[in-house]
């Protein structure tokens, strides 16, 4: 039974890790390639989310939603990019900081306004409802399992887009030099916002895949935006690799902190003190863990500038 | 005296004036909102002090902000109910000393944060600090001794020699003095060689370095004293309010000391006091308004970002001042 409910939890922690991958991912790239720190992340995430369950809701159909979902996000951010985002590249982080705080403050107010402040409610697609039995006993939800699967197919269709398209190459070239490949004839320009919409269509992603399993609310990005923080910060800020590590490791370690402390509490002190303790330790852990990755690694695990 | 001091000097008056003369006209709220930009602004010193002088871009102040408030909060809870903290020390409720408290603790938590996150610079500072900050939230969220997510009220106000707390204007007089204080601290500071190194140590670490002075050393110092100033404006928000909660530790209240400063001009001297009476008279006016009120702060605060920079003190004292 143990053997179940830890395997269990395993995929759980690999779960959350996927989709802080798909956040991370984004925030990573769009700091390697333009330097830029975006709060409003977050809000993307839940402009995909919101966008998967009203589509959803319209058409009876969790794919209509998927795909609304990537195009809403995907077009709110080639337009912010646009509007707001472009003035900030040569400005120092403090501009982009409150900038993009202002960006929150507005398109959470404005989801607030368009949507009510009730939480929507998106269903499981049928075809992934159900459940798959796991070794040792124990079931495992199928659209748990179908949330890795995604996330290990972004993995490697962003690993190759970056190493074999052209428009990767583009982005490597843009993170290493920017000026040069201006000269070179590229549209810089063009490029910062197709990779700034391809962040935010991976965070809107991120967002619909969540909002099947949680409520869609306004607000529900930032937890996963300073948790997506964490994992840039452990891998390495402008590293993909560094992202998907980082994620997993955050991802693990806090939902095997959640499950595992309160027991191992157990051992040493009466239950009802050991739970209540382990559970405001577990949500302390990743922290902990990023300040002893950082003390020995100061710029991440996979560091892309030195 | 330059165009920025007689601006300054207006502004201390005015925001000792204008809450004595709605006391006189027996209009409490006022004098409680006053109180409320007074607390603010004085947070916001204290940040003023890492971010303005020391150029380091704190993105986890409210950590600070929320361990005041809740030393507040915990000692007067256990002064209510007279059980002893621990180890048989009693609890109190006066609030020099729960603003000692308030300090000290800040402090020591600074230390260690800022230890770990001035290894770092640039973005991996924001986010490290922003982390930490959110370590100590949802620990406050998940510990249930003193409230939780529910957070703590304060059954009445604690108590200061020779003052009567519970009215609006002697209360607000005390935080008035406390932020008047905090701003002579900023001067001095400024002013000092310890000051001088710290610029430094913004504009140029190497440099300082070559010279003898490390600036990690410096750096530090300066991030402690900012978060001890933070605390004690904590402690003076808790009991403003009668109440101490999560919010006090949430992300937003980081964001909102931060852009505080940038509305009334960063590393001047009361560009937190302009910026806080900017933000709590938008809050009020923009909030009676709509309830949409954040909307409408984004939206200008997006504009003063990318066409206004300098804030305030910026615009009215019109010098150009690099920092």
């Amino acid at each position: 039974m143990f053997t179940a409910l830890l395997i269990e939890q395993l995929l759980n922690g690999l779960q959350l890790g996927v989709m802080l991958f798909l956040m991370a991912a984004g925030l990573t790239l769009i700091f390697g390639v333009m330097g830029l720190i975006n709060l409003a992340h977050g809000s993307l995430y839940m402009i995909g989310a919101f966008a998967c369950a009203t589509v959803a809701a319209a058409t009876g159909s969790f794919w209509i939603g998927l795909i609304a979902s990537l195009a809403a996000a995907a077009g709110v951010g080639a337009i912010i990019e646009v509007a707001v985002i472009r003035r900030l590249y040569d400005r120092d982080h403090l501009d982009q900081v409150l900038a993009t705080f202002a960006l929150i403050l507005i398109l959470s107010e404005g989801a607030r306004w368009l949507f009510g402040s009730f939480p929507l409610y998106l269903d499981i697609p049928p075809l992934l409802q159900g459940a798959v039995p796991l070794p040792g006993g124990g079931q495992y939800q199928l659209y748990r399992l179908a949330i890795i699967g995604v996330g290990v197919a972004v993995a490697v269709g962003l690993y190759l887009l970056i190493s074999r398209t052209r428009l990767g190459m583009r982005i490597r070239a843009g993170e290493s030099d920017r000026e040069m490949i201006g000269a070179l004839g590229v549209d810089i320009g063009t490029l910062y916002t197709v990779v700034f919409a391809l962040g935010a269509a991976l965070a809107g992603l991120a967002g619909a895949l969540v909002g099947a399993l949680q409520s869609v609310q306004v607000g529900m990005g930032e937890p996963v935006l300073i948790l997506a923080f964490v994992v840039i910060v452990i891998g390495g800020i402008g590293s993909i690799k560094g992202a998907l590590v980082g994620a997993v490791i955050v991802g693990v370690v806090d939902t095997m902190g959640r499950f595992l402390l309160p027991s191992l509490l157990a051992l040493t002190m009466p239950a009802s003190q050991a739970t209540t303790i382990g559970a405001a330790l577990a949500s302390m852990l990743i922290y902990v863990v990023m300040a002893l990755i950082l003390a020995f690694r100061p710029s991440g695990l996979f560091s892309a500038q030195s | 005296m330059t165009r920025e001091t007689t601006i300054n000097l207006v502004l201390a008056l005015l925001l000792l004036g204008a809450p004595m003369l709605a006391a006189s006209l027996g209009e409490p709220f006022y004098v409680t909102l006053a109180t409320r930009i007074a607390v603010l602004a004085l947070a916001a010193v204290g940040l003023n002090l890492a971010l303005g002088l020391g150029g380091l871009l704190s993105f986890g102040h409210a950590a600070f902000f929320g361990l005041g408030g809740y030393v507040a909060g915990i000692l007067a809870t256990h002064a209510f109910n007279a059980e002893p903290l621990f180890a048989g020390i009693p609890a109190t409720t006066s609030m020099p000393l729960i603003w000692i408290t308030a300090v000290a603790v800040a402090g020591l938590v600074a230390l260690p944060i800022g230890a770990i996150s001035l290894r770092t610079s640039g973005v991996y500072f924001i986010m490290i600090t922003l982390a930490f900050a959110q370590m100590i939230y949802y620990f406050a969220i998940s510990w249930p001794a003193y409230g939780g997510e529910d957070g703590l009220s304060l059954s009445m106000r604690n108590a200061f020699p020779g003052v009567n707390t519970a009215k609006p204007l002697p209360y607000f007089l005390i935080c008035y003095a406390a932020l008047m204080a905090a701003l002579l601290l900023f001067r001095v500071v400024e002013g000092s060689r310890f000051g001088s190194a710290l610029q430094a140590a913004r504009q140029n670490g190497t440099r300082l370095a070559a010279v003898g002075i490390a600036p990690f050393n410096i750096r530090l110092v300066a991030f402690a004293v900012s978060a001890m100033i933070t605390g004690f404006a904590g402690a003076l928000y808790a009991d403003l309010n009668r109440f101490v909660g999560p919010s006090m530790l949430s992300w937003h209240m980081s964001g909102e000391l931060i852009v505080l400063i940038i509305l009334g001009g960063k590393g001047r001297l009361f560009g937190p006091v302009a910026g806080a009476m900017i933000f709590v008279f938008f809050e009020y006016v923009l909030g009676g308004i709509t309830e949409r009120w954040q909307f409408f702060l984004g939206l200008i605060l997006l504009g003063i970002v990318l066409f206004a920079r300098g804030g305030l003190l910026g615009l009215l004292s019109g010098k150009p001042r690099h920092v």
